[in-house]
């Protein structure tokens, strides 16, 4: 499973790192990236979770 | 103050109206269902979105909704009795309350000045100060049969951290909370309104003199010193942010603490859970700025334009019912229901877009802190019988008044 945040729309609510600290990093004006990738093993539900509660639908699955 | 009752809430709602302030969620739920955009003429021409696809698209759309006057409540001045100090919407200053009052270009880098201070890294760093606040005010309740939750507790926490953070005087906490209070929930009094905020004005004046000349770490000395494109900035911006930090941070806190302890009384089950299982906390608190969000924003229209069928005229108000947003049946499963293991939770209880609420790591961490002590402390307790919950509404909604029994 790959992820990625658009940094066009991400404005920095900072939910994804709440839910998932291992898969995410916000910087200091707010804006989130993915630190590791693929998603590890184990850590699926929180990517999924972390999308589900975007409030800016920023976070994204890549599809394959 | 009294308000004349409201017979239709489509086309001349009120939301200082007691019953919209005490409960307002089956009047949206009315209202989606059957104006999802409602209107009135009291005090201002005002329009109301209650559905979450309608809030965000507007707050997206900041060309036609713009920021320049974001008071739900417009300050209705009299004329002959103008002091030329307070406007409509708060104090006139000249560049206004930035980044919250702002459009871009201003919005954006007023707004990119205070973010550093409110970081997710940063705002780790205020965390043991707001643990050990937290653990005082529980000490003073020690030995208490009974408390009032909001007054004793939520209302003591978020002021003196930002306090902290601007780096003035905490004894000063009790004297911004009224400050605050006066601008914000009580907004059909002018003369309440009007000494607030020229207080605030003027207390935050003299604080930025004393640090020209003996500057600290602050965020106050730090703007003071700020340089931007060659030039330091102009005091008029530094003062605006200053005052804007204050008012932001206290009552939104506290009504979002206290509306939480609320819920935990009143939901023993929630209660006993979030005890048992705290690692629920993350979602939970979520959740519970979902419901219960305290926020309500305005946007001024700035041409005439059609939305969804609604003429809506140059200078009319829009507001961004974030609340109302947070409890639409199309967007959230079983909305009116806490659900504190909630997983899908786009909730805007911080708003939506570019004026996504500086301050929300800040203030997420001070709602966890102080429910994490207050049920570590307190785990079982419950409104006292026979008392009324008093709620403040308008523009940030929360409890008041709230008498609790600790044990
Ligand atoms: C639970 C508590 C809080 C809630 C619910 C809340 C809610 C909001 C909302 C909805 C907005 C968006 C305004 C708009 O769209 O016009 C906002 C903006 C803002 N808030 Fe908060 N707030 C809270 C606490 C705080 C705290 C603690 C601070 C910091 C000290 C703060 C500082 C700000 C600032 C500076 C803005 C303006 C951002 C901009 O316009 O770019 N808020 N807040
Ligand atoms: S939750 Fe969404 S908007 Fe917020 S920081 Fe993460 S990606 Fe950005």
């Amino acid at each position: 499973m790959r992820i990625r945040v658009d940094p066009d729309k991400c404005q920095g609510h900072a939910r994804c790192v709440g839910i998932a600290p291992e898969l995410f990093e916000v910087d200091d004006y707010g804006l989130s990236s993915v630190t590791v990738d693929p998603v590890p093993e184990g850590l699926e539900a929180k990517a999924r979770l972390a999308v589900a509660n975007c409030p800016e639908y920023a976070v994204e699955v890549i599809e394959e | 103050m009294t308000t004349r009752p409201v017979a239709d809430w489509a086309s001349d709602f009120d939301v200082l109206d007691p019953a919209y302030v005490e409960r307002p969620f089956s009047i949206w739920a009315d209202l989606r269902e059957r104006c999802p955009i409602a209107h009135t003429d009291r005090r201002a021409p005002t329009w109301m979105p209650t559905r979450y696809e309608d809030v965000t698209a507007m707050a997206h759309d900041v060309k036609h909704f713009s920021s320049q006057r974001i008071a739900v409540i417009p300050l209705q001045v009299n004329e002959g009795n103008e002091t030329g100090q307070v406007g409509e919407d708060g104090p006139s200053l000249e560049y206004g309350l930035p980044p919250i009052s702002a459009d871009p270009p201003l919005h954006t880098w007023t707004r990119r000045l205070l973010l550093p201070w409110f970081s997710h890294r940063k705002v780790a760093e205020y965390t043991p100060f707001t643990r050990e606040l937290c653990q005082r005010l529980l000490d003073g309740l020690a030995g208490s049969d009974e408390a009032d939750a909001a007054a004793d507790y939520a209302q003591q926490i978020p002021v003196r951290v930002i306090a902290h953070i601007l780096g003035v005087p905490l004894e000063m906490a009790d004297t911004f909370t009224g400050w605050v209070r006066e601008v914000l929930e009580f907004a059909d009094d002018i003369e309440r309104r009007e000494h607030g905020i020229l207080s605030i004005v003027e207390f935050l004046s003299s604080e930025m003199q004393g640090r020209r000349e003996h500057p600290g770490e602050d965020l106050l000395s730090v703007l003071l010193q700020t340089e931007v494109d060659g030039a330091v900035l102009d005091d008029a911006v530094v003062l605006g942010m200053a005052v804007l930090l204050l008012i932001a941070g206290i009552d939104t806190t506290w009504s979002a603490i206290g509306s939480s302890i609320w819920h935990l009384a009143t939901h023993p089950d929630d209660r006993d859970r979030l005890v048992q299982e705290p690692e629920l906390m993350t979602l939970a608190v979520e959740e519970l700025l979902r419901a219960y969000s305290p926020v309500t924003m305005a946007r001024m229209v700035t041409e005439d334009l059609e939305y969804k069928g609604c003429p809506m005229h140059f200078e009319d108000k829009v507001l961004m019912n974030f609340p109302a947003a947070n409890r639409d049946p199309e967007f959230f499963e079983d909305p009116d229901t806490v659900h504190l293991d909630r997983e899908n939770n786009r909730h805007v209880a911080f708003g939506s877009g570019i004026h996504r609420c500086a301050g929300s790591n800040l203030a997420r961490m001070e709602l966890r802190v102080a429910l994490e002590e207050w049920l570590a402390r307190i785990p079982s307790f419950s409104l006292v019988e026979g008392t009324t919950v008093k709620w403040a509404g308008g523009q940030v909604r929360g409890p008041r008044t709230l008498r609790v029994r600790l044990r």
